[in-house]
């Protein structure tokens, strides 16, 4: 087991864009490397024009740059794992860091599964347990509704790590590492192909500070307009509970729950949201609630800062002329 | 065609209790259902049934009460079931569960796909399905919300991945893990409630797959992670603040607190 050592974290690229997931991920092994005295160490596949200098500015100390144009320009699992198990396999890290986006929790399991070593996922935690020095990987489960402290016996320990949940690793631009640049595994029959990519919205609603959602009160899709003025007066951005998106009032880009995404705003408006567990589930860690219901026993006003029991269509409006008219003031 | 459907037993969530001082769950606070997510697996995998003509297995790991579960799936379409119980698959993790599950699946033969829904509402690790499909050495697509086309050699899907929806072709075998906006679950029929009351489920234990998996790779001795300690996390204490008549009043007095937070900037 001692030859295993240093944390090593997959950095996530789309187009030649690392994923921000990658710098919050470098940052936490950084920390965790630290305790330990040992290396950062960041993999990354994708083509020539990555700016890897970043990753060591953000904390890594050696990145392997597994370098093609082509075969990581699509979210192939199957050619990035191969590639990816190559890496750990040779490095031989203790911790293995992953980012618990869509692609990443589509990826990792592949990985662990070759590597036959554990797999803790979605990880809101992470440290190192004092007395033995293995990682302690912390996260929620039961529909959010515990927290599991997660060991594991076998090396690497791996993780995947949810998008937001640590601070970004702060860039020092005088630090230096090394790069190692290596040939991709191609894999000749690819069992996969991918077809197209259907171009989405451009719209993303995790990195929105406000938010104003709109649940089964809402009488029709037109009724969205006065969620957006409202959103818009605020600078916010408009979401929804699962209902409206499945009768197609609102794209799932917008929807908020447990299946459809999960924000942490700075202010969240639930606007005739009853609160179900799975919407809870999705919205119940922002920093401020306002819930507006007329129904008083709604769920929803039990997990917000403040509630209007009213009329959405009638508070709305009247609240976007307020804060309109605050901002006015000079 | 053959479809394996994985489906797991797991506690009403909307139900279920959870003891803060003792940091357990108290799975008999609740009834228990399908994981939501498997209802939308077993239904893509019977809508293909009706389709082309296909036989259905669903496939489970548990204790022995999880037969219910199975009974279920039949009532909703699968054409048979097979629960995967025994007390040496007791404290599995991500990777024994995906050690078993892919042991039962080789035991049962030959299959072109095989369906999970995209993570479980207890365990919530979204890892089986790759994993089972790493295991067997086959492709595999997660959160897929549309089947575009299946012929007996290739399926078409589309998937919600890497910031963008992308259309993937996979030969067969694969896998798929799906999410809930694939389909609706129907309900149980009244034919198929009167097969699933005569159904038997066959039970298979480590024994019944040697070939496949041995003790040291199921259950907590398989288990490359374990449970250190459960927190039940105190909710976060909020205002709550309740406005009921004066709509006008409540407004003035939030948009102060948006000010006073600095979330509503006054120019």
């Amino acid at each position: 087991m001692s030859d295993f050592t240093g944390v090593m974290v997959y950095a996530e690229q789309k187009d030649g864009v690392i994923h921000k997931v990658s710098y919050e991920l470098l940052g936490k092994a950084r920390q965790l490397a630290d305790k330990l005295g040992e290396d950062v160490f960041c993999c990354i596949c994708g083509p020539e024009n990555l700016d890897l200098n970043e990753l060591i500015y953000r904390g890594a100390d050696k990145v392997y740059h597994i370098k093609d144009d082509e075969i990581f320009s699509i979210p192939e699992v199957l050619t990035y794992a191969k590639n990816i198990v190559k890496v750990i396999n040779d490095v031989q890290p203790e911790i293995c860091l992953f980012g618990a986006t869509s692609f990443g929790r589509s990826l990792a399991p592949r990985v662990a599964a070759a590597l036959e070593c554990g797999l803790t996922a979605d990880c809101t935690g992470l440290e190192i347990d004092d007395e033995d020095k293995k990682l302690v990987q912390i996260r929620p489960a039961f529909s959010e509704n515990i927290l599991a402290h997660i060991k594991s016996g076998f090396m690497p320990q791996m993780s995947t790590v949810r998008y937001k949940e640590f601070d970004e690793a702060a860039r020092d631009d005088s630090r230096t590492g090394q790069i190692e640049v290596l040939h991709p595994i191609v894999i000749e029959n690819n069992m996969i192909e991918v077809l197209r990519e259907i171009t989405e919205e451009d719209f993303n609603i995790t990195d929105a500070q406000i938010v104003v959602s709109a649940g089964k009160g809402l009488k029709t899709s037109e009724d969205f307009k006065m969620i957006k003025e409202l959103a818009d007066a605020l600078g916010g951005v408009v979401g929804s509970s699962r209902p409206l998106v499945e009768d197609g009032f609102i794209s799932k880009a917008h929807q908020v729950g447990y299946s459809g995404n999960r924000v942490k705003p700075k202010l969240y408006i639930a606007c005739g949201i009853s609160g179900a567990p799975q919407h809870q589930a999705g919205m119940k860690e922002s920093e401020m609630i306002l819930a507006i219901n007329s129904d008083p026993s709604a769920p929803i006003f039990n997990i917000a800062d403040y509630g209007i029991v009213g009329d959405m269509y009638e508070v709305i409006p009247q609240m976007i002329e307020k804060i309109n008219s605050q901002k006015a003031v000079i | 065609m053959k479809i394996v459907v994985l489906i797991k037993q797991v506690p009403d969530m909307e139900k279920v209790k959870f003891d803060r001082e003792k940091g357990v769950v108290d799975r008999k606070s609740a009834g228990t259902e399908i994981n939501p997510f498997d209802l939308n697996a077993l239904e893509a995998a019977v809508a293909i049934k009706e389709e082309s003509g296909a036989e259905v297995v669903a496939l489970s790991m548990g204790p022995p009460s999880a037969e219910s579960a199975l009974k279920e799936a039949i009532a909703r379409g699968a054409d048979q079931g097979i629960l995967l119980s025994d007390r040496k698959f007791g404290g599995a993790d991500v990777k024994a569960t995906s050690n078993t599950l892919a042991a039962g699946i080789k035991e049962i033969g030959e299959f072109d796909l095989i369906f999970a829904g995209m993570q479980t509402v207890d365990g919530d690790t979204g890892q089986v399905g790759a994993e089972v499909a790493e295991i067997l050495d086959i492709p595999h697509i997660c959160f897929v919300e549309k089947i575009e086309e299946v012929s007996d050699k290739d399926i078409t899907a589309v998937t919600d991945i890497w910031d963008g929806v992308y259309v993937k072709k996979m030969q067969l075998p694969g896998l798929l893990t799906v999410t809930k906006d694939i389909n609706n679950p129907r309900l149980p029929s009244f034919k198929n409630k009167m097969k699933a009351r005569k159904a038997e489920i066959p039970v298979w234990g480590i024994d019944n797959m040697s070939d496949y998996i041995d003790e040291n790779g199921a259950g907590l001795k398989g288990s490359a992670t374990w449970v250190k300690k459960i927190e039940v996390p105190k909710a976060v204490h909020r205002e709550g603040k309740l406005w009921r008549d004066d709509i006008n009043s409540a407004l003035d007095e939030f948009t102060d607190i948006l000010k006073d937070k600095k979330i509503l900037e006054v120019k």
